[in-house]
């Protein structure tokens, strides 16, 4: 057919870009298997993943390091997707993953499970219940309303979000004080929680296999939703999967770290900057930008003041931040 | 059931009313826009103009009364059939997004290409040719929010002249374009009609609605409303009701010319 040059000219230029993100996002593995109380030389690292090598480094690379570097990537992974995704749904460049409040239903339920003293499993689960509530009580109002529009959407998850932030604000004035280092590092994003790295995993393949047929018309959707409805859109069924969809990444990502801010609003826009607005990229790029960065970060989170730990969210802004307002001032 | 379909296809209003909060029904419009024909709506702001561009192109239900293409109703077609046959050129952009004026051109095929299929040579051919028609060649890969208002104008008649449907609804076509490109729009516009397309646009410039519209629809402020040939409705007493506003009138070219006066 005529069509396939064409094709090929368009396939190809979305593939570079993602070839070398999936290049960084190996290395980035790699970088944090490699790393940590002890270094790991690039050959030793090799023959243990091949199944040789030293036995202590086997339980240190296989049992240790790579759960938590592919949980760290598949919830860095799960966020910047579904930021894409809020962004593209409520038409606004600065939505990210937590601007309905989603998390803020999953902090104050996990603040309430450590409070109680529960085990690790138990806060997880908590922050999972306490973050579907949030998307129930959010899609219920903003769905019961007549006039349904992204900004009404936005207005209702923006106040739910200062509701849970004052109940969270609550609940760490009356916490003892022994409690609060464990607190503040889940507010702010701590991979030390993740347990089995494949359910973010599995649930970032999953979802984007689900968003990618929907590439095409999320660019028009992101031209306006009466623009979208013109071009043939079922805009009101795609705006509640986009919703739920969204949703449900950021509740298994918050269940899997807390609350990691920074990359679901900063690296989908980092790659809009550089690849232009095409969701058939953006999406699958933001997957792995997202886990690369997080990879990173945790990386740096666990070796930067060690033996002691810092919280991955502070790392992911202390890096995102600089080369964000680099790209942006390098943009036209 | 075939025998009643009407044997050219056309966008008809029947008994319609345009939802407007807070504004009596007025009168129910019966419109039958055939294919060549070109259809101007003119009415002072507020009149309803934009809600009834909306309610003609199915983006809006209607308060009472139905829009039918091709004898069926709107709310019975699927949005991507629809898509196929009739389109819009709105007032307002959303350009939240960053996105390039040939990126913008393409959307217009998007009713036309399966989920899981990219845009085809035949595709990128069509939007070039559309931005060729619309002078937009030399700015394609140029970002939108560079563009100048009557560039953007006319950005968004390529998408829909890419999408080429059966019937074009204009809101304002001519908004913030030059002389050059309101005649250039207007002559873009009649020529989609030739070819058998059936045309609505809402204007605000009497003396375009004048010169290119085979009809006109008058919509007043309180929902009243009268339709017909245009030279049947280019009365000047009823246009000076309409807005509210004493006018001039001269003929130029055998063209009726009309001017507010100071």
């Amino acid at each position: 057919m005529a069509d396939a040059s064409a094709d090929r000219v368009s396939r190809t230029r979305g593939l570079r870009p993602l070839a070398w993100l999936a290049l960084a996002a190996l290395l980035a593995l790699a970088i944090a298997l490699a790393l940590g109380s002890v270094g790991i030389a690039p050959d030793e690292l090799v023959a243990v993943l091949l199944g040789g090598g030293d036995a202590l480094y086997q339980t240190l690379v296989l049992e240790l390091r790579l759960p938590r570097a592919l949980a760290a990537f598949g919830t860095g992974a799960l966020l910047a997707l579904a930021g894409a995704l809020m962004q593209i749904l409520l038409r606004n460049p600065l939505a990210d993953p937590y601007v309905l409040g989603l998390s803020g239903g999953a902090s104050v339920a996990a603040l309430l499970a450590m409070l109680a003293g529960a085990s690790m499993a138990l806060v997880s689960g908590a922050a999972f219940v306490g973050a579907l509530v949030s998307i129930l009580i959010v899609f219920g109002l903003a769905h019961g309303t007549g006039s349904w529009t992204p900004t009404r959407l936005l207005l209702t998850g923006v106040v739910m979000a200062a509701g849970w932030g004052a109940l969270i604000s609550f609940l760490l004035a009356v916490s003892p004080v022994e409690r609060l280092p464990g607190m503040l590092y889940w507010l702010m994003g701590d991979m030390a929680y993740a347990g089995s790295p494949w359910p973010v995993l599995g649930v970032a393949i999953a979802s984007l296999l689900v968003v990618m047929p929907l590439g095409r018309t999320l660019n028009v959707l992101a031209r306006g939703g009466l623009q979208a409805a013109a071009l043939g859109v079922a805009v009101r069924p795609l705006e509640w999967t986009l919703f739920l969809l969204a949703s449900l990444l950021t509740a298994v990502a918050v269940t899997t770290a807390g609350s990691v801010g920074f990359v679901g609003l900063m690296v989908p826009h980092m790659l809009r900057l550089r690849l232009g607005n095409d969701q058939r990229l953006i999406l699958p790029a933001s997957l792995l930008a997202g886990g690369t960065l997080l990879t990173l970060a945790d990386t740096l989170a666990r070796t930067l003041i060690a033996p002691q730990q810092l919280p991955v969210g502070v790392i992911t802004a202390l890096l995102g931040v600089p080369s964000f307002l680099y790209l942006l001032s390098r943009s036209r | 059931m075939a025998i009643s379909e009407p044997q050219i296809e056309t966008l008809e209003a029947r008994e319609l009313v345009i939802d407007i909060p807070g504004r009596p029904a007025g009168r129910p419009l019966y419109l039958r826009i055939a294919p060549g024909e070109r259809w101007g709506v003119l009415g002072p702001n507020g009149a309803g103009k934009t809600t009834l561009m909306h309610t003609l192109a199915g983006l809006r239900a209607p308060r009472s009364g139905e829009v039918r293409l091709g004898g069926k109703p709107l709310s019975r077609l699927k949005r991507r059939e629809l898509a196929r046959r009739l389109g819009i050129v709105f007032q307002t952009h959303h350009d939240d997004f960053p996105a390039t004026v040939r990126e913008t051109a393409l959307i217009g095929r998007h009713p036309f290409i399966a989920p899981w299929q990219q845009e085809g040579a035949e595709d990128i051919a069509r939007a070039q040719a559309a931005l060729e028609r619309l002078d937009l060649t030399p700015l394609a890969e140029r970002e939108l929010a560079t563009l100048s208002g009557g560039e953007r104008q006319r950005v968004s008649l390529a998408t829909l002249l890419t999408q080429a449907p059966r019937f074009w609804l204009a809101d304002e076509p001519t908004n913030h374009l030059d002389l050059h490109h309101q005649v250039a729009v207007m002559e873009l516009l009649a020529e989609q009609a030739d070819q058998g397309c059936g045309v609505v646009m809402c204007l605000h410039d009497l003396n375009l609605a004048a010169r290119w519209c085979s009809h006109l629809l008058l919509l007043y402020p309180d929902g009243e409303a009268c339709w017909g040939a245009a030279d049947s409705m280019l009365v000047p007493a009823a246009l000076e009701g309409l807005y509210g506003q004493a006018l001039t009138t001269a003929m130029v070219d055998g063209a009726p010319v009309f001017v507010p006066k100071r």
